[in-house]
């Protein structure tokens, strides 16, 4: 499963040593049953067989040999549990909020609100504080960590750890609705300079477009046809009611895909998503606001410049 | 000779023995086994339809045979459909049809409660089956559709598992969830109800000398799942209520905003549901084990630690259910204790194993349509038990739980294990049901067949599932490369399907024109073969007594210094006597009598369900009345009406 | 309801526990009951000390000294259960419907009670809907209270048959006993309530 970050790979390491004691004992089964087919196959002149009616040495051993087996595999089970479950104490914390159908990230200690691409720094413990506002998630990134569900009304952990920069995908394995398939989690693990770079750009209010220019247009789109409800976007708009609850997009264009990282941040589909949400994802809490072709082209030309 | 009752209560008592109503008033086990099967079935040919369909989806990324809703639905149907209205109710219709016969008995303890179970369930899962008429889906709460939802998408379809809160009304609008919990409800009465009538019966109508352990196999395993059955349901069956007052009455039991908690959802589903799929596998392995003897011509090896490893599984089965919950959230402790109580259950499971091997070694073994089918279970079901213990291994199961891996390990052991050992026993019991024998050239052609096309299904999708592929996903993108498993997968489902086609065709074409069968083709060893085939009402002119256990074989066998069997002087006359005798008793054999309150019953609880769905309508209202009186006047009068008449107990010569 | 073994078979000429088929059945069925009730205990006490709800708690309305007096009536309804099988058991068959009508009209007491509670805790703003202990709290003594009354019904029912044919005998008075497992079943599920649910802290 080319785990790529410690957890991953300890997860891998007890997998694989599971798989091969599978693998041994399911040759020596189907085995036994291929050779039994053929040796004791009714032929002519074949007597009759002897009416055993059991083995009480053979019981016994075939039911202390898988004990012992299942005991040694039990030992570094319950370790690898105990160590993968302890929470780290130089980890950076995220908290994870699950929404029907995207993840909210949120960094307490940088101030910083995103939703669909998790950044991290590469290389260095990261402990994921999960819950959710509606219904069940399940964050997933295989090659990182094992997955654990987002609740509502409680908190879940998870922790997780990419030796290398490099990007990451997962989706949400807990299934939460209509367009649970468009749910997925993307992680871009950065170098220490790189995430540094990100959390300072992150930081920073939106950038201002010039006055007049498309782009400008556009924010007056943003700010009066009803996207001000749920989307904040800071120094624009922040007094914003979450009803539904909808990403950040204050830097949304330095992520490169939206609605549940499912689709790619470019102009066909934005173009689509603005005119009607649900068209791309059944079900979906963002309403159809009515924009017409050009209020779309100001908007997605004032996204674009949300980097 | 039969007599039957007719004094009447309410209304005349019926009387038909043969025709149409003969089977709605049917008290009689076997009838009611026959009927539980074909239904089963009819609903194997649905599931099997909604996987299907499924499959055509996900053959390839991006697929777009079906909308989001319609692929919610079929999934979550395909599920409830195969473990409640499929594989329970075939493993009823063995356990119904078998267990008096196996046991030297009449009938079960309670015949029309037997019958009540049937048509509970006909009724119950034609209700969740009116989803697709009357139910209504939508987005979530605020939420926007991009269409309307066809009929199609208008079934439950929040899973078989219904998590909460998901399940909460604010997130499952519309009524869909509720044909569910309540379609459920219903459904979850109809087992209980036999689970007592069968355990009753196993226990309290043995024929002499019949003791626990000198019962076959089959006996004793559905014995364990009876009790299983009595100790797991109602805990859904809360669980059930639950929802359903979350959804119809604003109870907060799920509702993490007022206190509720939707892990306790979790706990309780599992705490029944853990112990459901033993009793999914149970009747199977009882099965296997009746088969491999008799085409080994060896007894099963190890019969005392066959059935209490079958007794020590039902038992240790309710320990582990939190291992469904290993990625939720739950303690690390909690998640230790559990794992190592799963690792636990795989001990009697491989003696298991290891015995049914034991049986066929050094066996004379016929390779019969049943006994390739046992075989198969043997095979497909390690594969699953592997699978299963490598989920017992906590921090594996976290990359594992809720992919196509797991998808992968439960179909190994209800497919390869469930429905193989539940073919393996159609055709094993074939030539007792109808008197015929089935063709031997299409059951091979099935099991090659489906053999085949099982392992194409489901064995490539351990390996999606470990590349990441995530279960109850309407679509995956075309960058996963999950595109050419996927379609190994449909191929394999569509071969299934054919080969089911196989069966249908022998099945109904041997009734028809199969060779003439006898009491004993197979040269068996247990009570039911010892019987007319097909049976006569009365199933036998006169009740065995048993001295041992595989009675009928050592009546038939001697054994020489060897061990070896050696066909007695008596044997062949023997055979022909039972023939003869079991057709004509000689003296009048009384029978318990038909009676309409059964389906009266049966037909009355969907009613109700109706009312309390509808119940904001005034004709919902109306209905809900209406049911609760029908269900108390049918009891007042299934209460009064005798077992049979009364009078007819004093005739001479009557056997008791 | 009569059974098939009970009618057909004679006891000496097939293996069977010894329990008569009808009484196995009950003692199964109340095996189940206890596995119903066991999940709806537990529902309640997982809610009990939860921090954290909105609404009137049912810890804070319980007037223990109301149902203690209800709890002790439902106690003495198993006394006279038991008085009226002792008089079957002698043949006494007045004695026997007087004690099951008693029995009938404590548990119906039990039941007004029940109703009173319910009424006063609604009033005092706590219904079903308040918060997921009141959800727990009112569908176990609910699924209690609605075992009491079918209980209550069988028993009148008893009596109704015992004042028609003159007695119960035969098969009516093994049906007396069934009645009697059940009422006593339910009696017990109550003491553990109580206790559980209103007693311990």
């Amino acid at each position: 499963m080319s785990p790529a970050g410690p957890i991953a790979e300890k997860i891998d390491g007890l997998w694989w040593l599971v798989f091969w004691i599978a693998a041994v004992i399911f040759v020596l089964v189907q085995g036994a049953i291929l050779i039994i087919a053929f040796v004791f196959r009714d032929k002519d002149g074949r007597k009759e067989p002897k009416q055993i009616h059991g083995n009480n040495k053979l019981e016994v051993l075939w039911t202390a040999i898988p004990a012992l087996i299942l005991a040694g595999i039990a030992v570094p089970t319950v370790q690898t549990l105990f160590e993968l479950t302890n929470r780290p104490d130089s980890a950076l914390t995220i908290e994870v909020i699950g929404h029907q159908w995207w993840f909210e990230y949120v960094y307490p200690d940088q101030g910083i609100n995103t939703a669909n691409t998790l950044v991290i720094p590469a290389g260095q413990p990261v402990e994921l504080i999960m819950t959710s506002e509606d219904v069940l998630h399940n964050f997933w990134v295989p090659q990182l960590a094992g997955k654990r569900y987002l609740v509502t009304g409680q908190e879940t952990y998870l922790n997780l750890e990419a030796d290398e920069p490099g990007e990451y995908w997962g989706q949400c394995a807990e299934f939460c609705g209509l367009s649970h398939a468009l749910m997925r989690a993307r992680v871009v693990a950065l170098d220490e300079a790189g995430f540094e770079q990100w959390v300072t750009d992150q930081q920073q209010p939106a950038v201002e477009p010039a006055a007049g220019s498309l782009a400008d247009q556009g924010k007056e789109v943003y700010l009066n046809a009803g996207c001000t409800r749920c989307h904040v976007i800071e120094g624009v708009w922040e007094d914003v009611a979450r009803q539904p609850p909808a990403p950040d997009l204050t830097h949304v264009a330095s992520r490169s895909m939206f609605a549940g990282a499912s689709f790619e941040f470019n102009e066909a589909n934005l173009r689509t998503w603005l005119a009607n949400p649900s068209s791309m994802k059944d079900g979906s809490l963002m309403p159809n606001l009515a924009l017409n072709d050009e209020e779309i082209t100001a908007l997605i030309a004032y996204l674009e410049t949300l980097k | 000779m039969t007599t039957t009752a007719s004094r009447s209560t309410i209304f005349r008592r019926p009387t038909a023995t043969k025709g149409f109503w003969s089977w709605i008033t049917t008290v009689d086990h076997k009838k009611i086994g026959v009927m539980y099967g074909y239904t089963a079935f009819a609903f194997l040919l649905i599931g099997g339809l909604e996987a299907l369909l499924l499959r055509l989806q996900l053959a390839g990324p991006e697929g777009q045979f079906l909308s989001q809703a319609e692929y919610n639905a079929m999934f979550t149907m395909h599920g409830t459909t195969m473990v409640f209205l499929v594989i329970m109710p075939m493993s009823a219709a063995f356990m119904n049809y078998l267990l008096p016969l196996m046991i030297g008995a009449r009938d079960v303890a309670f015949p029309r409660l037997n019958a009540l179970s049937y048509w509970i369930f006909l009724f119950g899962g034609l209700f969740l089956y009116s989803t697709f008429i009357f139910g209504t889906t939508g987005a979530p709460a605020g939420g926007f559709l991009a269409e309307e939802v066809s009929r199609l998408g208008s079934a439950p379809n929040a899973g078989w598992f219904g998590y909460a809160p998901n399940t909460e009304p604010q997130f499952s609008v519309g009524t869909v969830l509720d044909y569910w919990a309540i379609g459920l409800q219903i459904l979850g009465l109809a087992s209980l109800l036999s689970s007592i009538n069968l355990i009753t019966t196993i226990f309290n109508l043995r024929a002499k000398g019949m003791r626990l352990l000198r019962m076959p196999v089959f006996v004793w395993m559905s014995l364990v799942v009876n009790f299983l059955l009595a100790f797991s349901l109602p805990i859904i069956a809360v669980a059930l209520w639950m929802i359903t007052f979350d959804r119809q009455f604003g109870s907060q039991f799920f509702q993490a905003a007022n206190g509720g908690d939707p892990i306790l959802w979790q706990h309780l589903f599992w705490l029944f549901g853990h112990p459901e799929v033993y009793i999914l596998i149970l009747p199977a392995m009882g099965i296997v084990s009746e088969v491999l003897p008799v085409f080994s011509r060896k007894p099963l090896f190890g019969y005392a630690a066959v059935v209490f490893a079958g007794a020590a599984i039902g038992f240790l089965g309710f320990g582990v259910w939190a291992h469904h919950m290993f990625s939720s959230g739950i303690s690390t402790v909690a998640q230790a204790a559990f794992g190592l109580s799963t690792m636990t259950i795989a001990i009697p499971t491989g003696i298991k194993i290891f015995n049914w091997l034991g049986t066929m070694w050094m066996g004379r073994l016929r390779f019969t349509t049943p006994m390739l089918f046992s075989i198969g279970f043997v095979a497909m079901f390690t594969i699953g038990g592997l699978s299963g213990v490598t989920h017992s291994v906590v921090p594996a199961d976290w990359q594992q739980t809720d992919t196509y891996y797991i998808v992968a390990h439960f179909h190994y052991v209800l497919f390869g294990g469930a429905i193989f050992g539940i073919f393996s026993g159609l055709y094993y019991w074939f030539p007792k049901l109808t008197g015929r024998m089935y063709s031997e050239r299409l059951g091979k052609w099935h099991f090659w067949l489906m053999f085949l096309g099982f392992n194409l299904t489901f064995a490539p999708m351990h390996w999606l599932g470990l590349q990441g592929m995530v279960r109850r996903t309407w679509q995956y993108a075309s960058d996963t490369n999950l595109g050419p498993w996927n379609m190994v997968v449909t191929i394999g489902a569509f071969i299934i399907a054919a080969s089911i086609l196989l069966f249908m065709w022998n099945w109904v074409v041997s009734k028809r024109r199969g060779a003439e069968a006898g009491i004993d083709p197979w040269d068996a060893r247990t009570l039911e073969w010892t019987i007319p085939s097909p049976p006569p009402e009365y199933n036998f002119a006169e009740i065995p007594t048993v001295t041992a256990l595989d009675d009928f074989w050592h009546k038939k066998y001697s054994e020489d210094e060897e061990e070896r069997p050696v066909r007695r002087d008596t044997a062949d006359l023997l055979v022909e006597e039972l023939e003869h005798t079991g057709n004509n008793p000689g003296k009048p054999i009384h029978l318990p009598g038909p009676s309409y309150f059964p389906i009266a019953v049966g037909l009355s609880l969907p009613v109700v369900g109706y009312g309390i769905i509808y119940h904001g309508e005034v004709w919902g209202v109306a209905l809900l009345a209406v049911g609760v009186l029908a269900t108390i006047t049918s009891f007042v009068g299934w209460a009064q009406e005798p077992a049979e008449e009364p009078g007819e107990e004093e005739s001479p010569g009557e056997e008791h | 309801m009569a059974d098939l073994a009970h009618d057909l078979g004679h006891h000496d000429e097939h293996e069977s526990l010894g329990v008569d088929n009808r009484k196995l059945a009950m003692w199964v069925f109340l095996a189940s009951e206890f596995m119903f009730f066991g999940a709806l205990i537990s529902t309640y006490l997982l809610f009990k000390g939860k921090e954290g709800m909105a609404g009137p708690l049912p810890r804070e309305l319980y007037d223990i000294p109301f149902t203690s007096v209800s709890s002790f009536v439902l106690l003495m309804s198993s006394l006279t259960m038991v008085l009226a099988h002792n008089a079957l058991t002698r043949k006494d068959q007045p004695a026997t419907r007087s004690w099951l009508l008693a029995t009938a009209l404590l548990g119906m007491v039990f039941i007004a009670g029940q109703f009173f509670e319910f009424a006063t805790f609604i009033e005092e703003g706590m219904t079903m809907r308040t918060n997921a202990a009141a959800s727990g709290f009112y569908l176990l003594t609910g699924f209690h209270g609605t075992h009491v009354l079918i209980g209550i019904i069988m028993l009148l029912s008893l009596f109704g048959i015992s004042r028609r044919q003159g007695s119960l005998s035969g098969g009516q008075g093994l049906n007396l006993e069934l009645v009697g497992l059940y009422w006593h079943f339910v009696d017990i599920i109550w003491i553990v309530i109580f206790t559980v649910v209103y007693l311990i802290p």
